[in-house]
C-alpha cells in the first residue's frame, strides 16, 4: 500500500464518520485513539458506518472483524480497513 | 480466497473430507451455468470427485472404502448442492446406490470384490428402479432375471436412468424369475461393458438439467453372481430408501443455503445504497434464515438418526421409521421450493434474471424437481396406508 492510498483511506474514513457516526465533533479533530462511542457513535450508527465503508471502498467486513473493538476508535477501524485492503 | 487459488491447489484423497468437498464444489460451481444451459452431465465435477476419492467414500472399510455414514455424506451432498444442484444430486444418487450394495453383499463370494472396485477404480453407480408399465411404483417389476447357464439376461424398459451414459455400474431391479410375483424383486449389478443402453428419450427439463436422466431400453448379460443376495425390499428399507431421502434432502438444503446467501448479499447491497433506511427485503430475510435453520436441523437429525440405527436392520423396517423417512422427503422437497419462492420475493427482478450476481433463477427451477422426482402425492398415498396400521411408535 502506498502513502497516497493510506491518506485516501483515512480521508474516506473521516468522511464516512462525519456522515454516519453522529459524532459531536468533526472526526478529523479527534485523536486516532479517541473512543468513538464516547464521542457519540451509537451501535446502530456503527452499522451504518460499516455499510458506508463497504460501499465506498468496495470491501466486506468478515464476521471476525464485526465486533465492538473494531469500531471503537478511528485507529482500530483504520487498521481493519488496511488489513482488508492488503488481503485483496 | 479467489476461486482460481482453490482449483489450482492439488487436493487428493488424503485431504480432510471438508477440503475435498470444497474442492469439488469449486469445480462444480465453475461449470454449473454451462451444465444447466446445455443440459449436460457435470463431467468436470464428477472427475473432481474421482480425483479426491469421493466416489468410494461410502464403500465399507472391509471392502477398501472409507465407510462414511449419512451424517458425513449429507454434509458433502449439501456443500455440492450449494454449488451445482445436479452435481449434488448425482453424488446423492451414487452413494444411495453404493449403500444398497455395500450393506447387502453378505453371502456373495464375488460381489465384495466388485464393491471394492468402486473404491479403488472410483466407479460411478447409477440405478434403473422404475419401469415403463408399472406406473412409477419401484416396488413392482414386469421384467425378470432370465437364467442362461451361469449367466443371467435381463431386458428392462426404463423411463429414467440418471447419468446412465456415464455410469460404470447400474443397479437394476427385476422380478427374481419369470414366474415370480411383481413385488418379488432382486437387484442386479450390471457393468457398462456387459450392458447395452438404447436411449428412448432425452432430458430437456425445467431444472436439474445436468442429471441427464434419460429413458433407456436396457439389456444386460452378466454372471449370475451379480445378483445382490438380499431381496430388493430389504435393500430398499434398510439402505436405498433412507439414504436417498436423507441425501436428497441434504442437497436441497444446500440449494436453499445458496439462495439464502444470494438474498442476504442482495439485501446488504441495498443497505449500502440507502444507509439509514432498512431495505425492504431485510425483514422477510429474517424469516427465511429461520426457515433455513429449521431445514438444516431436519437434515442433520435425520442423518444422525439413521447412522445411530444403521446396524439394527429390524429397526429400519419399523413402520414409524418408514413414515419418518417418507415424510422427510415430502417436507424437504416442499421446504426447498418455499425457500426459493421467498428468495425470489426478496431479490425481485434481480433474482428473476438468469444473469447477474443476484440471480436465483437456476436454483428456483432446480428446486421444482424435488416434489416431482418420486412424486410427493405418491409418497403421501403410501404413507397414508402405513398410518392406518401404525400403533404408537
Amino acid at each position: 500500500m502506498t502513502t497516497t492510498d493510506t491518506v485516501d483511506t483515512l480521508q474516506v474514513l473521516h468522511t464516512v464518520l462525519d456522515t454516519h457516526a453522529k459524532l459531536a465533533v468533526p472526526a478529523a479533530s479527534l485523536d486516532l485513539d479517541a473512543d468513538l462511542h464516547g464521542a457519540g457513535m451509537s451501535s446502530h450508527a456503527s452499522v451504518n458506518v460499516m455499510l458506508a465503508l463497504e460501499d465506498a471502498l468496495g470491501i466486506e467486513f468478515p464476521d471476525e472483524l464485526l465486533n465492538k473493538e473494531t469500531f471503537s476508535t478511528t485507529a482500530s477501524i483504520f487498521a481493519a480497513l488496511q488489513s482488508l485492503q492488503a488481503g485483496e | 480466497m479467489s476461486s482460481a487459488a482453490v482449483v489450482g491447489d492439488r487436493v487428493d484423497s488424503s485431504a480432510p473430507l471438508a477440503e475435498r468437498a470444497a474442492y469439488v464444489a469449486q469445480v462444480a460451481s465453475l461449470h454449473a451455468e454451462a451444465v444447466d444451459r446445455d443440459a449436460r452431465f457435470p463431467a468436470e465435477a464428477v472427475e473432481a470427485m474421482r480425483q479426491v476419492g469421493l466416489l468410494g467414500a461410502s464403500v465399507s472399510r472391509e471392502f477398501g472404502g472409507e465407510g462414511l455414514g449419512l451424517v458425513e455424506l449429507a454434509s458433502v451432498a449439501s456443500i455440492l448442492g450449494t454449488a451445482c444442484s445436479s452435481t449434488g444430486m448425482i453424488f446423492a444418487m451414487h452413494h444411495s446406490q453404493v449403500f444398497s450394495i455395500t450393506r447387502h453383499v453378505a453371502g456373495s463370494t464375488t460381489l465384495p470384490a466388485l464393491v471394492g472396485r468402486i473404491a479403488v477404480e472410483q466407479l460411478l453407480v447409477a440405478s434403473a428402479t422404475t419401469e415403463i408399465g408399472v406406473g412409477g411404483d419401484v416396488r413392482s417389476s414386469t421384467c425378470f432375471v432370465d437364467r442362461d447357464g451361469d449367466q443371467v439376461v435381463l431386458a428392462k424398459n426404463a423411463p429414467v436412468i440418471s447419468y446412465g451414459d456415464d455410469a460404470d455400474l447400474i443397479l437394476v431391479t427385476a422380478r427374481r424369475t419369470a414366474d415370480s410375483a411383481p413385488d418379488d424383486q432382486v437387484v442386479l449389478v450390471a457393468d457398462s461393458a456387459s450392458t447395452t443402453l438404447e436411449a428412448t428419450g432425452g432430458w430437456d427439463t425445467l431444472g436439474m438439467r445436468g442429471t441427464a436422466s434419460r429413458g433407456y431400453r436396457l439389456t444386460a448379460r452378466v454372471p449370475a453372481d451379480r445378483i445382490v443376495p438380499d431381496s430388493y425390499d430389504m435393500v430398499l428399507a434398510e439402505s436405498m430408501g433412507p439414504a436417498c431421502h436423507v441425501l436428497w434432502a441434504a442437497v436441497w438444503c444446500g440449494m436453499a443455503r445458496a439462495a439464502v446467501a444470494t438474498s442476504r448479499r442482495f439485501v446488504q447491497a441495498a443497505a449500502r445504497r440507502s444507509i439509514g433506511t432498512m431495505p425492504a427485503g431485510a425483514t422477510p430475510l429474517v424469516g427465511l434464515i429461520a426457515e433455513l435453520d429449521r431445514f438444516e436441523s431436519l437434515v442433520t437429525q435425520s442423518a444422525a438418526r439413521y447412522d445411530a440405527m444403521a446396524d439394527d436392520r429390524q429397526a429400519l423396517h419399523a413402520i414409524g421409521y418408514v413414515i419418518a423417512t417418507n415424510n422427510l422427503k415430502v417436507t424437504a422437497s416442499t421446504l426447498v421450493a418455499e425457500v426459493m419462492s421467498r428468495a425470489l420475493g426478496i431479490t425481485g427482478i434481480s433474482g428473476f434474471r438468469n444473469d447477474g450476481p443476484y440471480s436465483v433463477a437456476r436454483l428456483f427451477r432446480d428446486a421444482q424437481g424435488a416434489a416431482v422426482m418420486v412424486s410427493n402425492d405418491r409418497i403421501n398415498a403410501h404413507t397414508a396406508q402405513l398410518i392406518l396400521v401404525q400403533k404408537g411408535s
